[in-house]
């Protein structure tokens, strides 16, 4: 290896000063968290008596235990169904290969691309007509139909890979269409299943445009939908803000330090294959 | 390949059970796709087509429709304040697309090189971050950092600029940078770790080569990882400005498109026009050309990063 001393030093620079970037703006709100309600500190000042009641009056004004299984509920709602259904579209469309599979392939990747603000204005004008406006499954049954495209082409991209063989000798012991998803092409693709939950559940948390516009009570929302709430409610007492949003940011940090690797890999084969 | 024509129960069986089989399966076989299909249709295929219909009408969305041909499209034209919204979303490609791959490339080639180790790892999981956390969140903290009193005017005070400070979100010319500093320290991280993998897939034979001649980090860098890997960079660009053209939540939290309109990009003002202005019809139009300009965009460069995948 060749890399001078002084380039080496300048890279680690570099690198430390790139982590900083990222990991200060969390400091900074932590130590702000700490100030007595209602004061406006400094960037980074450690408190001279750090608060840490404001996080207990965060908990109670948030309301967290009705944000947390709300959004639990949406999630729960959402990211199941959409499994099914796109892994049974996913295998209909790239291993069964039935007749129109190629319209059908198209008229999903035609959704990939689709704006979110868009389609939102006769969303919400649907729901009010259906009389599910303001209700949890105002935010489920959308974000379920807005995941297909993904997910359809997601799961055909696995299906489409799979030697037919494995159907072949399964059509011959006499197995039925249904047989054959589910007892021998669900299990090999549990894989890229766990994958799409993955980032389907990251998405769903962090639902903002939808649950502001369909659901006005901040407790019926997702945890994103609801952090836009408080911060309309809480805007000039900065440290109770700070304190909120660290509450709200909690579950999702213990998530990504259990499983980043499994978030990472999925988030990245998402963007790669979109 | 083997069909199932060939095996020998396919062939004993008669022709006229084998039709209905391959009837009966296509049928089985749509089953399977409905439910998906009937999501996406309510969901987004209607509203799609919903949204251009609209978009040829004045509503306020309680009283009758009014059929006004493309007269609200005319109106996002000859109304500054609506078509400020694109060039505003234009500038914030620049923000939210070029300086993060740019910067994604520096920052992943010098992990490549410098720090292939612990502490590339490490610096990798730091940086992607921020790419896991509600955008909401994103808003609301650099909302905090920027303005007067935040982090960013102490740090430039340190640093003897005390001139510079500034509320920079409610900055005529200011906010729109500041929050394409927010969509930086959002989609760096995304940027570096998509790159960094594909870094690890060029042949380690080529920089070995390199370093041998004694190339420095820069040659190695325009010489070798960029041409090798435009695929990623395809693939970040698509994504990065994506999320620039059709950027919603951080503009909505850190600025609500203000101070004036300086930060004002179509996804915020399609919500201000549709949901507070109750004018529907030239929401939905504004919306209809946003989706256009999507297209029309990434359409290009999904075109480049498939051919260089070849």
């Amino acid at each position: 290896m060749r890399v001078s001393r002084s380039e080496l030093w300048a890279g680690r620079v570099l690198l430390l000063a790139m982590m900083a970037f990222t990991i200060l703006p969390f400091i900074s709100i932590f130590t702000t968290a700490l100030h007595p309600s209602g004061t406006v500190p400094g960037g980074l000042e450690w408190p001279a008596h750090p608060q840490w009641g404001n996080f207990v009056e965060a908990f109670k004004v948030a309301q967290m235990p009705k944000l947390l299984l709300s959004s639990t509920f949406i999630v729960l709602a959402v990211v199941p169904v959409s499994l099914v259904i796109s892994t049974m579209a996913g295998f209909a469309i790239g291993l069964l290969r039935i007749p129109g599979s190629a319209v059908l392939l198209f008229l999903f990747v035609f959704g990939l691309t689709l704006p979110f603000p868009g389609i939102i204005i006769p969303i919400y004008f649907l729901e009010r007509a259906m009389g599910i406006y303001n209700t949890r499954f105002a935010i489920v049954l959308p974000l379920i139909g807005l995941y297909m495209p993904f997910a359809v082409f997601w799961m055909r991209a696995h299906f489409v890979n799979m030697p037919s063989e494995i159907t072949e000798a399964a059509r011959v012991d006499g197995a039925t269409t249904w047989d054959l998803f589910r007892h021998i092409h669900v299990p090999l693709a549990r894989a890229p299943i766990a994958s799409l939950g993955i980032l389907m559940s990251v998405w769903t948390w962090n639902q903002f445009l939808i649950a502001l516009v369909l659901v006005e009570d901040p407790t019926k929302r997702t945890m994103a939908g609801a952090l836009g709430a408080f911060q309309g409610h809480y805007a000039t007492d900065i440290p109770l803000l700070c304190a909120g949003t660290i509450l709200i940011l909690i579950p999702t940090l213990v998530v990504f330090v259990l499983f980043q690797r499994q978030i990472i890999t999925a988030l990245l084969q998402g963007s790669v294959k979109g | 390949m083997v069909t199932s024509e060939d095996h020998p129960v396919a062939l004993a069986t008669s022709r006229r059970t084998r039709l209905q089989r391959v009837r009966r399966e296509t049928l089985s076989g749509w089953l399977f796709v409905l439910p998906a299909l009937i999501m996406y249709a309510v969901f987004v295929l209607a509203p799609l087509l919903l949204t251009i219909l609209y978009s040829f009408y004045r509503w306020d969305g309680i009283g009758p429709m009014k059929w006004v041909g493309l007269k609200n499209y005319a109106t996002v034209f000859e109304v500054p304040d609506l078509l400020g919204t694109i060039f505003n979303a234009f500038r914030l490609v620049l923000w939210f697309s070029f300086v993060p791959v740019g910067l994604g490339l520096v920052v992943s080639s010098v992990i490549h090189r410098m720090a292939a180790g612990r502490f590339g790892a490490i610096a990798r999981t730091v940086v992607f971050l921020p790419q896991v956390i509600p955008l909401v969140a994103a808003g609301i903290i650099w909302g905090w950092l920027l303005a007067l009193p935040g982090l960013i005017n102490q740090i430039l005070k340190a640093l003897g600029l005390g001139a510079f400070t500034r509320a920079w979100l409610g900055d005529f010319d200011w906010a729109l940078p500041a929050v394409g500093l927010i969509g930086v320290w959002v989609l760096l991280g995304f940027c570096t770790v998509l790159l960094s993998t594909g870094m690890t897939k060029i042949d380690k034979s080529l920089y070995e080569a390199a370093r041998i001649d004694g190339a420095s980090w820069l040659r190695e860098f325009i010489g070798i990882t960029i041409p090798l890997l435009k695929y990623e960079v395809g693939v970040c660009l698509t994504v990065t400005v994506t999320a620039a053209l059709a950027a919603f939540d951080i503009v909505y939290v850190a600025t609500a498109g203000g101070p004036g309109n300086s930060t004002a990009v179509p996804g915020i003002q399609v919500y201000i026009l549709a949901f507070t202005q109750r004018a529907v019809g030239l929401a939905s139009a504004l919306a209809v050309m946003l989706m256009i300009l999507v297209v029309a965009v990434i359409l290009p460069i999904q075109r480049l990063t498939r051919e260089s995948a070849k």
